[in-house]
């Protein structure tokens, strides 16, 4: 077997489909990739593109990955099914820097859940776990964890109505002490949740998201700021975003045209 | 190891290769920082172009394929970085392409006018259906497109060249004798191609993508060697270069300066500085200055 995971892609057949909802499928694959929560792999589907996705369940023989049907390649890769061939390279990435106490919040939002899930795995169970998601079908894993989790939803069709944000800082407020924040959703929600952080003097991990080619740091397809963020990131702590001037502001489109993010993600999500 | 090239001090002889982390300003000055004497942008065209669809780069262990498609904004949507790239502090080359005589003059004209210190034309990438090699394989285009360029800029010319020329140093010739002012080689080797064999396709989405890294490092190497006997120009030597010995043997083969792309891949993106260390440390281990180097492996032939 071959045991380079991160050169020519790794040809793997789907073993077993999972629909999450109407939005979400995973893919599960038996093959034992090496792997720290946070890190990413190329998913190659032969003959239409190539795209990063987090690993959202890491077992010895076995991972899984899952996609939002959104564009061109995610909607491609949820008609897939058993058997079908897909190629993978990776793992790539620095992954998350783990604390494995209790004062910890994990903050997810949408299919930032997907990539804080093999986190929640390995932290203690009495974390603060706040989940939020536009509304309750993109609530992603809503019966997978043992933690006592904090939903809320935009249009309060799942939990409370509102923001994370708002449980987020409404926890504090209430005393509770924090030595790290982890978090991925929306660049806008994961800013706000390290506005917060930084208000109240906690450290923080949040997991970045630009358009990838090579996965390794040389083509410079997702860089932002100084930082590589296949390669420095995707997850940045607190320090190294305090210097990362276009976080929340600004990222490249694929001809490598620096634009607002409002408009990288309406690009994005075609 | 400071050193002089076209009338400009670098603080090395150590060049960043266009294509590889070329996209920013901020991210040009942090490979500045982290060693590099001198750095590339990433290639601009005559309009905005993506490149091609994944996969485009695939590491192979002894070097990588690739076929990115010269994705570009477009020199006349770069506004922002142009303006964060005048205010630098390090020296840089802006590395243009076009489709015709005309696009390369065209945006050779404007480029100057927002002062890089030098300008490279590209006329060498084998991933495009229209745009590059063509001009760098015959020596009559490669004149046409290099003495249409010089006339149309203030900056010294730098010519980007390709190993698949047939004869590298008559094409090295024939830029200088248009007016180029330095030689850049290599470009990727090939083109190349990787098929999965499980799904009986060509892995990348362009099918073929050029060869970069320690496996062409030889081809590299004979090509500045030949183009060192045909032109008095200075040379950026690059393919492959790896550590400060590799760098050695490329300015032994007759390179100024020496250019690295994959090796960030392979050592970090502080493997300039690595390189320029090994390299000063080889040099006084010889007891040898940069001058005892330069072209060395043509002793033998004078």
């Amino acid at each position: 077997m071959n045991t380079i995971t991160d050169q020519k892609h790794i040809m793997l057949k789907i073993e077993e489909k999972q629909v999450e909802s109407r939005e979400f499928a995973t893919l599960f694959f038996n093959y034992a990739l090496p792997f720290k929560p946070g890190q990413f792999i190329m998913v190659w589907i032969p003959g239409i593109d190539e795209k990063p996705y987090t690993i959202s369940y890491h077992e010895k023989d076995r991972f899984a990955i899952t996609i939002e049907a959104k564009g061109i390649f995610s909607q491609k890769a949820v008609t897939l099914e058993k058997g079908d061939l897909i190629g993978i390279r990776g793992p790539f990435g620095n992954g998350f820097d783990i604390k494995s106490d209790t004062a910890v919040a994990v903050i997810a939002g949408g299919c930032g859940m997907a990539p804080l899930a093999t986190l929640v795995e390995k932290l203690d169970k009495n974390i603060i776990f706040i989940h939020g998601a536009r509304s309750k079908e993109y609530i992603l894993y809503p019966d997978r964890f043992d933690n006592e989790r904090l939903f809320c939803t935009d249009d309060g069709s799942f939990g409370r109505k509102g923001l994370v944000t708002e449980l987020l800082e409404n926890e504090i407020t209430l005393g509770k002490h924090f030595d790290m924040v982890y978090t991925c959703g929306p660049e806008i929600m994961m800013h706000a949740v390290f506005n917060i952080c930084e208000k109240y003097h906690i450290p923080c991990q949040v997991s970045l998201e630009r358009y990838m080619r090579c996965g390794f740091g040389v083509c410079g397809a997702c860089v932002c700021g100084k930082q590589v963020v296949c390669k420095d990131g995707p997850v940045f702590a607190s320090s190294a975003l305090r210097d990362i001037k276009d976080f929340n502001t600004k990222a490249l489109l694929k001809s490598g045209k620096d634009v607002d993010l409002s408009q990288y993600f309406s690009w994005r999500c075609k | 190891m400071t050193i002089q090239f076209l009338g400009k001090t670098l603080k090395n002889p150590i060049v960043l290769a266009s294509g590889i982390l070329g996209n920013s300003r901020d991210i040009l000055e942090r490979v500045y920082e982290n060693g590099c004497g001198l750095v590339t942008m990433k290639s601009i065209g005559p309009e905005s172009r993506d490149g091609h669809k994944n996969p485009t780069v695939i590491d192979l262990g002894h070097g990588m394929i690739n076929a990115v498609g010269l994705p570009s904004p477009g020199y006349l949507n770069m506004g922002n970085e142009w303006d964060d790239l005048e205010k630098r502090d390090f020296p840089l080359i802006a590395s243009i392409y076009g489709g015709a005589v005309r696009e390369y003059q065209m945006v050779a004209e404007y480029v100057s006018l927002r002062k890089p210190d030098f300008i490279e034309i590209n006329i060498s990438c084998p991933n495009s259906e229209k745009h590059g090699m063509i001009f760098g394989v015959n020596p009559q285009s490669s004149h046409d497109v290099v003495s249409a360029v010089k006339k149309a800029i203030n900056v010294p010319l730098i010519v980007k060249l390709t190993p698949q020329a047939l004869d590298i140093g008559d094409i090295a010739r024939s830029c200088e004798d248009a007016g180029a002012d330095a030689i850049c080689a290599i470009n990727t080797v090939g083109p190349g191609m990787v098929i999965d064999i499980e799904s009986r396709i060509p892995v990348l989405a362009f099918k073929k993508g050029g060869l970069s890294g320690p496996m062409i490092k030889p081809v590299a190497i004979r090509c500045v060697f030949d183009i060192y006997k045909a032109v008095t120009i200075p040379i950026i030597g690059l393919g492959g270069i790896t550590t400060g010995e590799d760098a050695i043997e490329m300015m032994m083969a007759g390179a100024s300066l020496v250019g690295i792309g994959s090796a960030v891949r392979y050592r970090g993106i502080d493997v300039f500085q690595k390189v320029v260390d090994e390299m000063e440390a080889w040099l006084s281990t010889h007891n040898y200055s940069i001058e005892d180097i330069k072209g060395a492996a043509h002793k033998e032939e004078s």
